[in-house]
């Protein structure tokens, strides 16, 4: 709920390594780092456009509604699941979205494939930043919270009044199952089946869940973070195998002012 | 009995059988054509790629439609989730292929978003050029290609001629005809090449008389009109319901362009140019808007290069980019609507979660509901004016 973007606290040093260390230092003696103490008494002033959506969807959802963040001039709102044709609704017909953006689904799993290191790690015997000591397959949820694996999602925008959001909610790990909004939004139709067949999410009320992309007798649900890509399994990505030098890394910025002395 | 539109599946068996029943007690009646199922593509020219449309006919009128896609589809999601933010610009890129620089754009302003950082003024207003450049390439490919599916034939050379000019001086700038990939997290790959803004200058009269030879050649043409005119038509409301955006949505009379709504840090607010929009919502509409945003872009592309600033092409950045965790929400007005990246980013090399939200995915999807009841011919006419490319449906 909190207005400010949580990203300094939550990562510390994510770019820079050298500067890593006393961080990493504190991160070692807490191993819990707690999110800085906010002044929850004044947050900041959110847009008033903002403020209208968060308020009439709180009115109209109740319960339903469960949290709002605004992060990066961005808002975005998480529903309980069952409401989320009626915040749909709410957004269409009293705060004017009148444009479907898109809708798709989040997989929170950690990715598999990477088994607890970065993409490409340029450094892959070195224990990862991003992996610290807890149980694998810890989920960690982004913007508005989440206490699922799975969360679809769905952006909204009014063309009148240039104000957006996206729109999220979670479902259930076993049988994620959602309201369908193709009654509220038609273009809501395709996204819904391609969500239906990429992640396996139920549309209650769609008029006919069927392949998109893939062939009818496809089995999986591909973004699913532990469908398997095939061609992985059958060969490592070669940019952990053959790893080509990367411009910049140190041992290339030491050879070059030996090189320069070489030269003179 | 004639057979009125219906979306549901259709028992022919029981439709036939009752309506042979009604002919023999009946004199007077319309006997029943037999439904035919007609299959536009895989492999057609308007398709732009491989896109298969079934329709069902009722003699010469289309009475149920749709399409299939996934003929090419690439899995570029799932692909960006093992991927650094670097290497994934190389995939986006090959999403629109003809709106190619445009893909990069949104994504990497999204990614910059996120770390925090800004390319300085020089990188956006050439970023902002190249973006326009690829809306010329795209959009005068569409301004011939419409042609051939209406019968006349040269107006796409015409096309593939002077967008000739734009792609050299792509790949003047940038090693790339139609995979630039010259867009990077803080700034562009390499400054313009010497003598690169008077040759576009030159590219730009080109294309300006590209579009007149257009408007006289074929928009005046009056074959052209009778095909088009009152072809397709959009209204405003159901468009915006299906998630119509660029040129699609604003021939219905939606004044809606992202580069003027939506603060970007690209350098759209600092040249003066307009928004065109049409009342009608039908082809002819909808060509006639893309005709017109090819001039205003060439008209920005020149305002840009007379006040292209001085100063680096590239901002401070780590060696190796790390994006910091968090989601962002980034799109852009592409050649062929609104393209925006719904990236989370856990804090790692690459994207936790790209949503590749393109233009035409959903351009396409009205298809079904703008389809039943037009002619055969028209159903390409239709198809051409909507000007989707299939790497852009099928990611």
């Amino acid at each position: 709920m909190s207005p400010d973007n949580p990203t300094p606290a939550d990562t510390p040093a994510a770019g820079e390594e050298p500067e890593a260390v006393p961080a990493a230092e504190e991160a070692a003696a807490d191993p819990a780092p707690e999110p800085e103490p906010e002044p929850a008494a004044a947050p900041e002033p959110v847009d008033p456009a903002f403020q209208s959506v968060v308020d009439s969807l709180t009115e109209r959802l109740g319960e339903g509604f469960l949290a709002s963040e605004v992060v990066g001039g961005d808002l975005c709102v998480r529903v309980d699941a069952t409401q989320w044709r009626r915040a749909a609704e709410v957004a269409k017909t009293e705060l004017g979205m009148d444009y479907f953006c898109f809708l798709s689904g989040i997989d929170w799993l950690p990715n598999p494939l990477l088994a607890g290191r970065d993409v490409w790690d340029p450094n892959p015997n070195e224990a990862s930043e991003v992996a610290v000591d807890e149980p694998a397959g810890t989920i960690h949820t982004g913007i508005a919270g989440g206490d699922t694996r799975f969360q679809v999602f769905a952006r909204l925008y009014s063309t009148r009044t240039h104000v957006g959001f996206t729109l999220k909610a979670d479902l259930d790990d076993e049988s994620p199952v959602v309201p369908s909004i193709t009654s509220v939004y038609r273009g809501a139709d395709w996204h819904e089946r391609e969500t239906w067949e990429m992640y396996g999410f139920d549309f209650q009320g769609h008029p006919g869940l069927r392949h998109l992309y893939l062939p009818g007798e496809f089995e999986g649900h591909p973004l699913r973070k532990d469908f398997p890509m095939l061609a992985r399994e059958v060969k490592p990505w070669p940019g952990l195998v053959d790893k080509e030098q990367i411009p910049g890394e140190a041992s290339d910025e030491e050879s070059a002012p030996a090189e320069e002395e070489a030269a003179t | 009995m004639s057979l009125t539109a219906n979306p549901a599946p259709v028992d022919w068996q029981k439709a036939s059988y009752v309506a042979s029943q009604a002919a023999d007690a009946r004199v007077n009646v319309e006997l029943e054509t037999e439904g035919m199922i007609l299959n536009i593509g895989p492999q057609h020219p308007a398709t732009h790629g491989t896109l298969r449309v079934v329709v069902r006919l009722d003699g010469e009128e289309v009475v149920w439609a749709e399409p299939v896609c996934g003929y090419m589809h690439r899995g570029y999601e799932k692909l960006t989730e093992v991927r650094t933010y670097p290497q994934v610009t190389t995939l986006i890129n090959r999403i629109d292929w003809l709106g190619h620089f445009a893909n990069e754009v949104p994504f990497i302003l999204g990614a910059e978003k996120l770390m925090g950082i800004e390319a300085p003024p020089r990188a956006q207003w050439i970023r902002t050029i190249f973006f326009e450049m690829s809306r010329i390439s795209n959009l005068t490919l569409f301004l011939g290609d419409m042609g051939v599916q209406l019968g006349a034939l040269t107006p796409v050379f015409y096309a593939f001629r002077d967008r000739e000019y734009v792609l050299n001086l792509m790949e003047a700038a940038t090693g790339g005809r139609f995979h630039p990939n010259y867009d990077r997290i803080g700034g562009l790959k390499e400054d313009l090449p010497r003598g690169w803004i008077d040759e576009c200058h030159g590219a730009m009269r080109k294309v300006r008389t590209f579009c007149d030879e257009m408007e006289d050649l074929l928009m005046g043409n009056e074959i052209f009109q009778t095909r088009t005119r009152g072809i397709g038509v959009i209204p405003a409301s159901v468009g915006l319901d299906y998630g119509l955006s660029g040129a699609n949505i604003r021939a219905s009379g939606v004044d809606w362009d992202l580069r003027r709504d939506e603060d970007s840090p690209l350098a759209w607010k600092e040249v003066d140019w307009k928004v065109w929009t049409h009342p009608d919502g039908d082809s002819f509409a909808r060509y006639w808007v893309r005709l017109q945003e090819v001039r205003e872009a060439a008209s920005i592309v020149d305002q840009l290069l007379d006040g292209l600033p001085a100063g680096p092409i590239m901002s401070k950045v780590p060696k190796i980019i790390k994006v910091p965790a968090g989601e962002v929400w980034c799109h852009t007005e592409n050649p062929l609507g609104e393209m925006g990246y719904y990236i989370v980013s856990q804090g790692g090399l690459g994207p936790f979660r790209c949503k590749i939200r393109s233009a035409s995915f959903n351009n396409v999807s009205i298809l079904p509901w703008l389809l039943k009841g037009v002619y055969v011919p028209d159903v390409i006419t239709i198809l051409a004016s909507l000007y989707f490319i299939l790497g852009d449906i099928d990611r």
